[in-house]
């Protein structure tokens, strides 16, 4: 054993030694410790340096609440992960962690400097000093303030670790497995109620399996005693699932809770590989029962922050349950009873300890217990100063005046090696008012504690501001029992023997002989942030608690707060001499404790992370070279390079060869909604703008439908498959949008329509063949098939079988050349595909992709929902106007259409742009002007889309400009950074405005 | 995230549902009979509650109905679920 490690405990195995290593060197502890304990086993204290000052900190706490002793993991390697709290994580077989913020080492750290000036560096510095002048921000500020921000090194590379997502339901869930969670969790369990019983750490018990303490005895035992044979008892239950090493992270409405379990963390390397890292429980409760319980305060002196200063309960815990002594000379500082048990604790372990108590007597058993073993008690006395600059080695205490707000008589020095201290509990009541409870404020001993009126969840033990073991016990039994509506508790008749505390004094801030500007009493370790600096955010002008928060950076650090917000409250209620009850809290944000980004992801990453959508020939794109363009979920082929062609060659070739010979596409992914029942015609009469009604059976319409404020929302070409039966397509972004709004017109606005909608977008695929020679290879196809002009005109559809499979051919055009679609059952869809491409071999048939499809769109002018309109566009301002039945009474957007800032003539309006020089291509986004010399620049429009266009030799693009109708062979300007490009507005249909092609 | 009692499946996750906003605002019969200020006060003008507040949903990942809830905004506490085209209750 260490020289530290002092007891031996049930705890801790000390017949199983792991090794680790801290900044590089080997040490040993045990399995069962804690990297905090296993350092303090070995004496090391000093863990890391401040943030802004660079102090050296130590290891203050046991638990979530650790401010100062939080590490690097795995320093130098890509994994590696900051901020890990030491109080937290468990020891494992070669467990590397390293200190942080510290440079060039822990022990001689340059940014200590940062102390020396700390004058100079109050609260709200940065905003104070970083304000001018101006030019300075980017080249000077910015960079100097990113090399000092930050805790820890963030991974390099992708998480490699598995991380899980589970949801359960259960009756009950406790949160904690202290002695009120474990009394819950079975008065719940055995009265046949689904429980769960969560607990972060990795055994069940909380402060008092480790008490063992005269002073409290639970039905003739001690308190620890019992609880363990409690535990042993719960570990039977069938309805219970206990879940240790899993911390409550959020508490939503309606009892929806997450979780997080920690699987293989705590496990040597190589039985980590392969595990869960983490589970995030997603738990929904009938009742949820918090059995949170408190975090120890700490008191706020000069040079509080000393490697070796502990919270009370902490020492106890270190020694106690790990076996460890914090060290062999101890100080207790405390304002209250609870530290006493520290205190006797250590001297029946043999190891040295004195008392300094603000208060002027306590008469409790336990205070008792320590004057009898001769404990040496300062009453009415306060630290004013400590001393050591890598460890404490000495104090200096004073008489508190009558009042307590000043320090008299002389100062007095102690040499210690620890100084344990205590300033009370503060209860955890984070959970409660993550789901919306309030809290109120006890005044007798300085806590906010819950205030209940919810009837689906309740506070128990020690978050409820029960501190004494009596009414932790008794009261726990009794709220459950009425929480749950049981009868029978089964703690009923329990006797509990415990120490009471009466006499309560507390001190936010405490006095000193100096003055406050040259002291360093520390509120949030983690941030540096002082009493002074409270004070000073005050005298500035701040009064919100929010806001003396972020002047200060008061409780923002990874810890939260969990320490330092109820003295920031106090030392400001002080201050601005107001009740804290009235002050209020900041406000709880979940996580409690920070969560891995991998257990908030779980398993939606890497494929996992979307739906990939793929056609059915999606094979044949990818063994074709395609490069594909993600549209929605879908993946499309955006063009098909050959020869290592670039995204232009490609494009120009395609596009030149539909046109010139055939090329085919792959149209599968419109989105298609198949429309029956007796209104259809009706139906598509009031979403559509144009009329529907006369459209014959085998007709296909093209449709643009709006939205009810009168701007474009989707298109596409309607077909009639029969009298009550039609095949609308929509674009393939708006699919799922626009079924679910004709869905809501159906259902709401119209409910008397005899009409059903479904979605089969995934049912068939599509070829589209287009070109002068498309109509050869259909013919090759179809043999059978008369495709005469006048037996199967452009807009009409027929039946039609090929290997033995029904498919339906749809005669129409997105291109404006001569263009038949193919619709086949989708299973059949690649072997469609493979057909036509074998059929058209012959007049070299070029499969084009999405990137061809829009530029041969945009040379006959057809607009693209989404890309030439931007939710801001009628139909006429897209100079549609063709397509608005005038007859038609009604039409979702009809009515907008005819309000006056839709009929302003001045609105954006589609047109066509050339280049003056017509191998200039226009950036799409590209802002337009009529006047260069006026300023400011008024901008008139944008580009939407811009291509060189290989058919017609020349640049074309689509615009949106102000009053563009009119605007026909008007000069206008592109300015760009480097360069303004002259351009001409012109006709949107640049390409066969007589549809000549067509019918080629 | 709350439950959500579907009136024709049951309770579900808030999650598989969407929120469609105020109900009760019907479509005019004849749209073309209304000056713009009126056409304007159905476009646009929704009260956006602080309180209890009656609301279209739709069970989009599931059903795909359309329904009526009452909810209060400030503290999501749902009053009552019903179908569309029922009386609204009186809370």
């Amino acid at each position: 054993m260490t020289k530290y490690r002092i007891n031996k405990t049930r705890f801790v195995d000390q017949t199983k030694t792991v090794s680790f290593t801290f900044d590089g060197k080997k040490y040993h502890g045990f399995e069962g410790d804690t990297l905090a304990s296993a350092l303090l086993s070995n004496g090391i204290h000093l863990i890391g340096r401040s943030f802004k000052y660079h102090r050296p900190r130590g290891i203050m706490s046991c638990g979530s609440e650790e401010p100062n002793a939080i590490c690097q993991i795995n320093d130098n390697t890509d994994l590696t992960e900051p901020n890990v709290r030491a109080t937290e994580i468990e020891l494992y077989e070669g467990l590397k962690a390293s200190s942080q913020n510290c440079w060039p080492s822990l022990n001689f750290d340059i940014g200590g400097i940062n102390n020396l000036i700390s004058p100079f560096l109050p609260a709200g510095f940065y905003y104070k000093t970083f304000m001018w002048p101006k030019s300075f921000w980017k080249k000077i500020y910015e960079p100097l303030i990113r090399l000092s921000a930050g805790l820890g090194k963030s991974p390099t590379q992708p998480d490699p670790d598995i991380y899980d997502h589970k949801h359960v339901h259960c009756d009950v869930l406790v949160i904690g497995g202290g002695i009120s969670g474990i009394v819950s969790a079975k008065i719940a369990a055995k009265n046949n109620l689904k429980t769960i019983l969560i607990e972060d750490k990795n055994i069940l018990g909380g402060s008092t399996i480790y008490q063992n303490n005269k002073n409290f005895i639970i039905d003739n035992q001690k308190s620890n005693e019992w609880l363990m044979n409690e535990i042993s008892e719960l570990e039977k239950l069938d309805n219970l699932i206990i879940k240790t090493r899993t911390s409550l992270a959020a508490f939503h409405s309606y009892n929806y809770l997450l979780a997080k379990e920690n699987i293989s963390d705590h496990l040597p390397l190589d039985k980590k590989n392969g595990s869960i890292r983490q589970r995030l429980w997603k738990i929904r409760a009938d009742k949820v029962i918090i059995a949170a319980g408190a975090i120890e305060r700490p008191l706020i002196f000069n040079n509080n922050d000393r490697p070796g200063i502990i919270l009370a309960n902490s020492v106890k815990k270190y020694l106690d349950f790990y076996g460890v002594s914090t060290g062999l000379n101890n100080i207790i500082f405390t304002n209250n009873d609870s530290a006493y048990e520290t205190a006797v604790s250590l001297f029946e372990k043999g190891i040295s300890v004195k008392i300094v108590d603000i208060r002027k007597k306590s008469s409790s058993n336990i205070v008792k217990n320590a004057v009898d073993l001769g404990i040496k008690i300062y009453w009415n006395s306060t630290v004013v100063n400590t001393f050591g600059y890598k460890k404490i080695k000495s104090i200096e205490i004073m008489n508190l005046s009558e009042d307590g707000s000043n320090v008299t008589g002389n100062k007095h020095k102690i040499q210690c090696d620890c100084l344990s201290i205590s300033g009370g509990w503060t209860p955890m009541v984070h959970m409660h008012t993550q789901s919306g409870g309030k809290l109120d404020f006890r005044e007798i001993d300085q806590v906010f504690v819950p205030s209940e009126k919810s009837e689906n969840h309740i506070n128990v033990g020690s978050c409820n501001g029960d501190f004494e073991l009596e009414e932790i016990v008794k009261n726990t039994n009794n709220k459950v029992k009425k929480f749950l509506n049981i009868n029978e508790g089964g703690f009923d008749k329990i006797s509990v023997l415990c120490s009471k505390e009466t006499e309560k004094k507390n001190i936010w801030l405490l006095p000193n002989t100096i003055s406050e500007s040259k002291t360093k009493s520390f509120i949030d370790f983690q941030n540096d942030s002082t009493a002074k600096d409270i004070k000073l955010a005050l005298r500035e002008g701040f009064k919100s608690i929010e806001h003396v928060k972020r002047y200060t950076t008061t409780g923002m650090a990874t810890d939260q707060g969990k320490l330092s917000n109820m003295h920031a409250l106090g030392i400001i209620a002080d201050t601005a001499g107001v009740k804290m009850g009235t002050l209020g809290t900041t406000t709880f944000r979940p996580p409690f404790t920070p969560l891995t980004f991998g257990a908030i992801v779980g398993r939606s990453v890497g494929k996992f992370f979307d739906i990939v959508r793929k056609t059915s020939i999606h094979e044949w794109h990818v063994q074709n070279n395609a490069k594909f363009e993600n549209v929605g979920q879908w993946k499309r082929p955006w063009y098909y390079p050959i020869n290592n062609e670039n995204l232009h060659e490609a494009v120009q070739r395609e596009s030149k060869a539909a046109r010139d010979s055939a090329g085919i596409l792959d149209a599968s992914t419109l989105g298609k909604i198949d429309i029956q029942g007796s209104d259809a015609s009706e139906f598509l009469n009031r979403v559509y703008t144009n009329a529907w009604s006369k459209l014959g059976i085998g007709k296909c319409r093209y449709g643009l439908m709006l939205n009810e404020d009168g701007m474009v929302y989707d298109d596409g070409v309607t077909t009639r498959l029969g009298e009550n039966h039609y095949l609308m397509t929509t674009t393939t972004g708006g699919a799922a949008n626009v079924l679910s709004k004709l869905e809501d017109y159906l259902q709401t606005e119209w409910p008397d329509l005899d009409v059903y909608l479904t979605s089969v977008t995934d049912h068939y695929s599509t070829a589209s063949i287009c070109g002068p020679n498309s109509k050869k290879i259909l013919k090759k196809l179809f043999p059978n098939k008369d495709f005469s002009d006048e037996a199967f005109p452009h807009m009409s559809y027929q039946n039609a079988i090929i290997d033995k499979i029904e498919c339906r051919i749809m005669r129409i055009s997105f291109t404006g050349e001569l263009s038949y679609e193919i619709n086949i059952e989708s299973k059949y869809g690649k072997s469609l595909w493979e057909n036509c491409i074998a059929a058209g071999e012959e007049y070299k048939i070029t499969p084009y992709g999405t990137e061809t499809m829009h530029l041969l769109r945009a040379e006959k002018g057809f607009i693209i929902v989404g890309q030439d309109t931007d939710g801001t566009m009628t139909p006429i301002d897209l100079q549609m106007d063709w397509i608005v039945s005038k007859k038609k009474y009604d039409f979702i957007g009809k009515r907008s259409l005819y309000r006056s800032d839709t009929m302003r003539e001045d609105r954006k309006q589609l047109v066509g742009l050339l280049t003056d020089d017509p191998n200039e291509i226009l950036e799409e986004g590209a802002q337009i002007v009529s006047e260069l010399e006026k300023k400011p620049v008024e901008m008139i429009g944008h580009v939407t889309s811009s291509y060189f266009s290989p058919n017609l030799n020349k640049s074309i693009a689509l615009a949106v400009v102000k009053g563009g109708k009119k605007m026909n062979g008007q000069k206008l300007f592109v300015p760009m950074e480097n360069k303004n490009i002259n351009v001409t507005v012109s006709d949107f249909i640049f390409l066969d405005k007589e549809n000549k092609r067509i019918n080629a | 995230m709350f439950v959500i009692n579907c009136p024709y499946c049951g309770e579900r996750d808030q999650s598989e549902f969407s929120c469609g906003g105020e109900a009760h605002i019907v479509r005019p019969k004849q749209p073309t009979e209304l000056s713009d200020d009126e056409w304007a006060e159905y476009l646009f003008m929704r009260k956006n509650i602080k309180g209890v507040q009656f609301e279209r949903w739709n069970h989009a990942h599931g059903c795909r109905k359309w329904f009526n809830m009452v909810r209060d905004t400030s503290n999501d506490k749902i009053y009552a679920v019903y179908k569309m085209g029922e009386k609204p209750p009186v809370i």
